[in-house]
């Protein structure tokens, strides 16, 4: 097997492996689901699990892993912006609780 | 200092200035600022629909079976593994296994797309509508249906795309470098499909 057949070979090994790797987690999404825990409790898993697999398939399916200086620049801006998205939530909280300071 | 040196500068100077940012290639900078943009998107809608689901009390839970989303989440994955074999056959120069394998991800994200709207005919025959809900508030349809509404057209856009770029890398249009910047695209939108599928499906499971 000539040098570039043998890395041809084994980046398809590590993509196949990525690959039941994000079903697993995919897996453990579903069986959270049938878990008898509380909504909050549920999404907080979920979302942790979410975070990995979107963390594996950014890193290894898109190529992140390979150039750290676009890998800082897409997480950097990308998580800025998701970070200021969580503004609004002290709202929604007082949708469903009240404002008690308003009276 | 002659007239030959400082053109001989300005050119070394504006080589120093096309060095492409993070040695990425235009076109694939071009679509990772889209997926940063897009990202946003996406976060901004998830984050409206925990806003709401959030402050709604009593909100519906009508999902009774996830096999029908569980498959469509089997297909989207394998899909984004059998777009990185097209993408490494069209890297080594295996031209007709490339397009082969790219094909493949367009059929699998057609598949994606029929269970999807499958999914919503369900939906709708029992008369959830963007604007009305048979289990409680409409708030519930309305964000479902927006939220894989923008998905959908997503996985629609990059069935067209793949096609397009595939059928031109074909008639040698197109390079491998082509069919790698429509992958990223097409990971993107399995990627958000992995935060689409607990928040909105798996949360509303009925119990």
């Amino acid at each position: 097997m000539t040098t570039a057949a043998t890395h041809k070979s084994s980046g398809m090994g590590r993509d196949v492996a990525v690959y039941v790797g994000l079903l697993v987690l995919a897996g453990i999404q579903f069986v959270i689901a049938y878990q008898n825990i509380s909504v909050q409790q549920m999404f907080e898993r979920m979302l942790i699990v979410a975070i990995v697999e979107a963390g594996v398939a950014l890193l290894f399916f898109m190529h992140l892993s390979e150039n750290r200086g676009l890998r800082w620049f897409v997480i950097i801006f990308t998580v800025a912006v998701t970070l200021g998205l969580q503004y609004g939530w002290t709202d929604s909280f007082r949708l469903t609780n009240g404002v008690p300071w308003a009276k | 200092m002659s007239q030959a040196d400082i053109t001989i500068q300005g050119h070394a100077s504006a080589g120093a200035m096309a060095e492409p940012a993070f040695s990425v290639p235009a076109k694939k900078m071009a679509m990772w600022l889209f997926i940063i943009a897009d990202s946003a998107t996406f976060a901004g809608c998830l984050v409206a629909y925990g806003f709401i689901r959030n402050g709604t009390p009593n909100w519906p839970r009508p999902f009774h079976s996830i096999t029908n989303v569980a498959v469509m989440t089997l297909i989207l994955l394998t899909s984004s593994l059998t777009m990185l074999v097209g993408v490494r056959a069209a890297q080594a120069g295996d031209k007709p296994k490339a397009f082969r394998w790219v094909m493949i991800t367009a059929v699998a994200g057609l598949l994606f797309a029929v269970l999807h709207l499958k999914e919503w005919m369900g939906m709708i025959s029992e008369g959830a509508t963007l604007f009305h809900n048979p289990w409680g508030t409409p708030l519930f349809s309305s964000l479902f249906f927006s939220i894989t509404g923008l998905h959908l057209l997503h996985v629609t856009g990059g069935v067209i795309a793949l096609v397009a770029v595939g059928v031109r890398y074909q008639g040698g249009r197109y390079k491998a470098d082509d069919l790698e910047v429509t992958g990223l695209y097409w990971h993107f939108v399995d990627l958000v499909w992995m935060f689409v599928v607990p928040l909105v499906y798996l949360l509303n499971l009925a119990h």
